[in-house]
């Protein structure tokens, strides 16, 4: 009896101390947050000691490394957005079509073998997508036909950073448009409606939180891409609307430093941490705001 | 009176005549058109980088250093740094996102704190690579003093594809029903005896093809790598504690060179990642369809 009890006990305890270290595996995540917002924010803190508020977000001029220095952000930013644009002009229609096609025409066994092109799109790194930008869509496709195209411009990275969002924009405009009831489907359909009629005026609209959800992640996503735009948009600060033009994101600056060497302490190691910081708020908030569209989306229909 | 049921029948009909309106069709035919842009660009940059590469690729191309002659430039050091971070990024992130996995899945009370650690890793999925890169620059390069080294890029890729790990091991243990586990449960054995014996063997296969799946991503990762501090050209064969490159690193340096003859080294690089990729991704395939069982 006395045995019995005692081994349950041990049992217990050994179940304790690995349940805690499981618990601690997925403290990790936390852990891996918290780094990331001490890490940026110790060095903003930095950044902002040497450089005022004003300076960062209002100047118009970004030269960290030249003599005199100057910390004007929006033209970074500017060249951010407008290739995130771009990139997002393209992916919506491209990748909504995509996600219609799939949900509502698409047999189960087309499906089957059309569905991979996204995954498989969705599964290519992303220096291939900027050799894609530079070295053919830029040569092969833009200058011929746009007029003024520099080698580096923010068009191709725009283009191809859409193409390559396209994949994540399907799948949860997809997602979002299978949850609509078949209920719905069905009663425009006894009305005698077409199937485009009940794409468009059914399905879409009620998809619609799902499908902005996706468009807002996928400009997020093409706010935080690095590779293709450093590689195809080139590294030259322009405050300019012209997509023809060669032009610098924050992520391609940051790029930019980390290839030479920058010791711990000097401007340069801080700007990057401050060019992380504005990084990480824009596409945090882009991402809540999204997280919370799909799940007011998904109270109204399970 | 003809008339009458006729004005009746041809707006209801089968529906199948306003199917093959023109509109209707010109519509299918759009939505198609969506889904061969995808096709169209990814055929076409196969294509292109095939044309541009195929030439170079070769024994000597795997087995050699960069050179100053562009004809002459091999990928040696980025494939032995990219088979190295590989190996470190797996033997690190399988426990540690498995065991997230089982946690939650498994062991946690529905409360505000687990709800807290969902939440949270949600938003991990989204945040760009390139700020890992920040990460692992602040916490395993200064901080920690690893230097930037295999180990640091591996810690730093580890970080970076735990979400997507746990994301997909989560998937794997919540497909295996819970009559198994109350089998286990009613003849004795503890959760965890449960979990060890049943429910994570059982879950197993869908957690490998998730685990390829997230290392397939990291290996294609180039942001995060050069924002911790990895090179772009290094001319010895890397060991775990010394400075490295790896294959997409390698590949953008290329890139970013102006001579004809290094874009063709990088589109031979290409030829050689896609390879590797479609290898990795051959194995989750088949690991799916021979191992993972339908309940």
């Amino acid at each position: 009896m006395a045995t019995a009890s005692l081994r349950v006990h041990r049992r217990r305890t050994g179940e304790r101390i690995i349940k805690g270290a499981l618990l601690a595996c997925g403290v990790v995540s936390i852990a891996t947050t918290v780094g990331i917002i001490l890490s940026l924010a110790f060095e903003t803190v930095e950044f902002f000691r040497e450089v005022g508020f004003a300076e960062y977000f209002t100047g118009t001029r970004w030269a960290p490394t030249f003599k005199p220095a100057s910390f004007g952000v929006l033209p970074l930013v500017s060249a951010t957005f407008l290739i995130a644009a771009i990139a997002v002009a393209v992916a919506t229609p491209v990748g909504l079509g995509a996600a219609i096609y799939l949900s509502e025409y698409a047999r189960p066994r087309t499906r089957k073998i059309v569905k991979p092109i996204l995954e498989i799109l969705a599964g290519i790194p992303t220096v291939v997508f900027g050799y894609f930008a530079l070295l053919l869509i830029t040569p092969e496709l833009l200058q011929p036909i746009v007029p003024g195209t520099r080698v580096f411009n923010a068009l191709s990275a725009g283009i191809v950073v859409g193409i390559a969002i396209v994949p994540l924009v399907a799948s949860i405009s997809e997602d979002a448009m299978r949850a609509v009831p078949q209920s719905l489907r069905e009663a425009a359909y006894g009305m005698g409606a077409t199937k485009r009629t009940v794409a468009m005026k059914v399905v879409v609209p009620a998809a619609l939180s799902g499908i902005s959800a996706a468009v807002i992640l996928g400009l997020s996503r093409a706010i935080g891409e690095t590779m293709i735009v450093t590689i195809a948009a080139g590294q030259i600060p322009t405050l300019s609307a012209d997509p023809r033009l060669p032009m610098e994101t924050m992520t391609a600056f940051i790029v930019q430093i980390s290839l030479g060497d920058t010791p711990a302490g000097s401007i340069a190691y801080k700007t990057i941490f401050a060019l992380g910081s504005t990084l990480f708020v824009i596409t945090l908030g882009l991402n809540l705001i999204s997280s919370r569209i799909v799940r007011r989306f998904r109270e109204r229909y399970e | 009176m003809t008339s009458a049921v006729e004005a009746i029948r041809t707006p209801l009909a089968t529906g199948k005549s306003a199917e093959r309106s023109l509109k209707s069709l010109v519509f299918a035919l759009t939505l198609m058109l969506c889904l061969l842009v995808g096709l169209l660009a990814l055929l076409t940059l196969l294509f292109d980088v095939f044309r541009d590469g195929a030439g170079r690729l070769s024994w000597d191309f795997v087995n050699s250093f960069d050179s100053r002659r562009s004809e002459r430039a091999g990928i040696k050091p980025a494939f032995v740094g990219s088979l190295w971070l590989m190996g470190f990024v797996a033997v690190i992130s399988f426990p540690l996102g498995v065991g997230a996995a089982t946690y939650l899945e498994e062991f946690a009370p529905k409360n505000r704190f687990t709800r807290f650690i969902e939440l949270n890793i949600a938003n991990l999925a989204a945040v760009p690579s390139v700020i890992y890169g920040l990460l692992g620059l602040a916490v395993f390069v200064r901080f920690m003093h690893l230097g930037r080294n295999i180990v640091a890029g591996a810690l730093t890729l580890v970080l970076l594809i735990l979400p997507i790990i746990i994301v997909a091991a989560r998937e794997a243990i919540r497909a295996v029903p819970p009559s198994i586990r109350e089998g286990s449960l009613a003849v004795g054995a503890t959760l965890w005896q449960t979990t060890r014996h049943q429910t994570l063997p059982a879950a197993m296969p869908g957690i490998l093809t998730g685990m390829i799946l997230a290392l397939s991503r990291a290996i294609g990762e180039a942001a995060p790598l050069i924002t911790m501090g990895a090179l772009t050209y290094l001319s010895f064969t890397p060991g775990p504690f010394d400075q490295f490159t790896a294959l997409p690193l390698q590949i953008f340096n290329w890139i970013s060179r102006p001579q004809t003859g290094y874009h063709e080294a990088a589109a031979a690089g290409i030829i050689l990642l896609l390879i590797v990729l479609l290898a990795m991704n051959a194995a989750a395939v088949i690991l799916r369809n021979r191992f993972e069982k339908r309940w």
